[in-house]
């Protein structure tokens, strides 16, 4: 047993049970999300464990991680804000948007605060268009949509997790 | 329209909770075809209703499942719930506001087919609407309604959701089916199909959340009322996705053959700030660009007459209005950015004439291209058309030679200065 079995044996379990068990391949995705709800990024040891309780190498997992954009291969902040920039949410100012809030929060486009509380990205279309702008916050494997935002309404949603991150600092 | 078909969420409160989907005629649809019907006669009463596929492609549905071999077991049904066309979101209202429904379709789906086990697969970003499918999955199991010998009979059906994790592509039906295989979600070289050869090289139907959607009224009510809405050709309701330079965005379910007019100006509330339409795209990023004059906004959106009066495919019809105030270079910098990001890597035009294509139009729209930039780009988009597996690299090309064929002044604008 590996550290990830360890520490989810049921949910592997529950995972395992909805593929036919000569394609458990299919399972890599649903692991990979659980690898990444410890550390909100995919460390190598992550990798090799997924690759153990498949079957599979390393470089089937690790190129399955690289080639889907909701998998991270390195650290960011412990919150992805993730604005849409596609055409029809740019025509109605989230390109304008995502600016404002990178200077908001002294960062460029990929980039985390010093706090490293958030890492602010531009992802593709969220299926949210008709209420741009929009942006998607995950944190670990964990996704929550932000809808008809203001650079007021995320401002507030950042000071309200930095006071949540703070009071669990206090906490410990 | 008097009634939803699809989106009855909202004539009807709660209608995402079983009790009251139930209360509402919810899974008689499903109960009366797996204890009365054959699974010939779901499939024959879907092909006579002239259902068409509302992923985009629009092929037949009934005929669809009709092509699954009857001597290759077992059968599966995947549910496409990856919507991720830019300009797209009918189906993320339904998984969220009418679960069940599209649940039932699946079901049904899955018994005229004789699949004893089904996925959803759903884009990734869909994380807790898979949630709340996995929440009314489980609430189906404890009613009874999906498990084993359904109503008593040889009957047994599960369902199981599936994330992908972000990429576009995985909308592609075989690129799907390899991302839920576990690898990387690029197509497949068809022939074979996946009618036949599909999920773990078994014969599958893939089918959109919206197509199956339809499926329980269909069965509820007869094809025959089916067919009284819509075309002959294009029978039914569309729910069409309305967004950019409009008063009012959002989703309307409406006949196909509702005009453009009527929909971007009659539900949509017209265009903000008393500015004219310009350009429409009908099916989203994806879209062959609509010069916006009054035989294009009087042209029903239907299969065939979007395709045959402007040239332009309806697609997924989620229609993006784009005012005068856009630049069209503008527009295209943004489509072929979006492709450049989501080519799967597989096919060689697809992959370097993105990127190319990508690095002259944003000279251009930058204001560092020349005129011969203008060529070169669509020269470039020229040699991706017709050499890719699957649809995604002609996807890429649509805008840019629309754009460029139509709007050619808003290109020369960008490199004359």
């Amino acid at each position: 047993m590996n550290e990830l079995q360890r520490e989810y044996p049921e949910e592997i379990e529950r995972i395992l049970a909805k593929y036919p068990p000569e394609y458990k391949r299919s399972a890599v995705m649903p692991l990979l999300y659980l690898a990444q709800r410890r550390q909100g990024y995919i460390p190598p040891q992550a990798i090799e464990e997924i690759a153990q309780i498949l079957g599979l190498s390393t470089t089937e997992v690790a190129s399955v991680a690289g080639f889907y954009s909701l998998f991270h291969e390195e650290p960011g902040g412990r919150w992805r804000i993730q604005v849409c920039t596609d055409l029809p949410c740019a025509l109605r100012g989230a390109d304008e948007f995502l600016k404002n809030l990178c200077e908001a929060l002294g960062v460029t486009v990929g980039g985390t605060t010093t706090d490293g509380l958030f890492t602010v990205e531009e992802v593709k279309c969220l299926a949210a268009c008709h209420r741009a702008p929009v942006f998607q916050l995950q944190s670990g494997s964990e996704i929550k949509y932000y809808e008809n935002q203001s650079i007021d309404t995320v401002l507030a949603l950042v000071e309200e997790l930095r006071r949540r991150a703070e009071s669990e600092k206090e906490g410990v | 329209m008097k009634e939803h078909i699809l989106l009855r969420h909202r004539d009807i409160p709660d209608l995402h909770r079983l009790e009251v989907y139930q209360k509402h005629g919810g899974f008689e649809a499903f109960r009366k075809a797996v204890t009365a019907l054959k699974p010939e006669d779901v499939l024959n009463e879907v092909k006579a209703s002239g259902l068409r596929g509302r992923g985009g492609a629009g092929f037949p549905t009934g005929v669809k499942w009709s092509f699954l071999p009857n001597n290759l077991w077992p059968h599966y049904v995947v549910a496409n719930a990856d919507e991720s066309e830019p300009g797209t979101f009918k189906d993320r209202e339904i998984l969220e506001s009418n679960p069940y429904q599209f649940l039932e379709g699946l079901m049904l789906a899955s018994y005229a087919v004789q699949a004893n086990l089904s996925y959803v697969y759903l884009r990734g970003e869909f994380w807790q609407i898979a949630r709340r499918l996995d929440a009314c999955i489980a609430e189906l199991e404890a009613a009874g309604l999906l498990g084993e010998h359904l109503f008593g009979t040889d009957y047994s059906l599960r369902i199981y959701t599936h994330l992908g994790a972000g990429a576009y592509i995985c909308g592609e039906e075989t690129a799907l089916l390899e991302s839920l295989e576990g690898k990387l979600g690029q197509p497949r070289l068809r022939p074979p199909f996946p009618a036949v050869y599909g999920l773990f090289g078994k014969p599958t139907v893939i089918n959109n959340v919206e197509t199956l959607t339809n499926i329980p009224p269909i069965i509820e009510r007869g094809a025959s009322w089916y067919r009284t809405y819509g075309t002959d050709k294009s029978p039914g309701v569309k729910i069409f996705c309305l967004s950019g330079c409009v008063n009012r965005p959002g989703n309307y379910e409406l006949p196909l053959g509702t005009t453009f007019r009527e929909l971007i100006f009659e539900h949509g509330g017209g265009v903000p700030a008393g500015r004219k339409v310009k350009a429409i795209m009908a099916a989203g990023a994806s879209s062959s660009l609509i010069f916006a004059d009054e035989n294009a906004l009087d042209t029903p959106m239907d299969y065939e007459s979007v395709q045959e009066k402007l040239g332009a495919p309806l697609g997924s019809a989620s229609v993006i209005v784009v005012d005068d105030s856009v630049n069209i270079a503008w527009l295209v910098s943004k489509t072929v950015e979006f492709f450049k990001h989501e080519s799967c890597g597989k096919c060689t035009p697809c992959r370097e004439g993105t990127f190319w294509m990508n690095r002259i139009v944003q000279r251009i729209e930058h204001g560092e291209g020349t005129a011969e930039d203008v060529q070169l780009l669509e020269a470039v988009a020229s040699q991706i058309q017709n050499k890719c597996l699957c649809a995604l690299g002609e996807f890429s090309i649509m805008a840019v030679l629309s754009g460029i064929q139509k709007f050619r002044a808003d290109f020369e604008a960008k490199v004359n200065k």
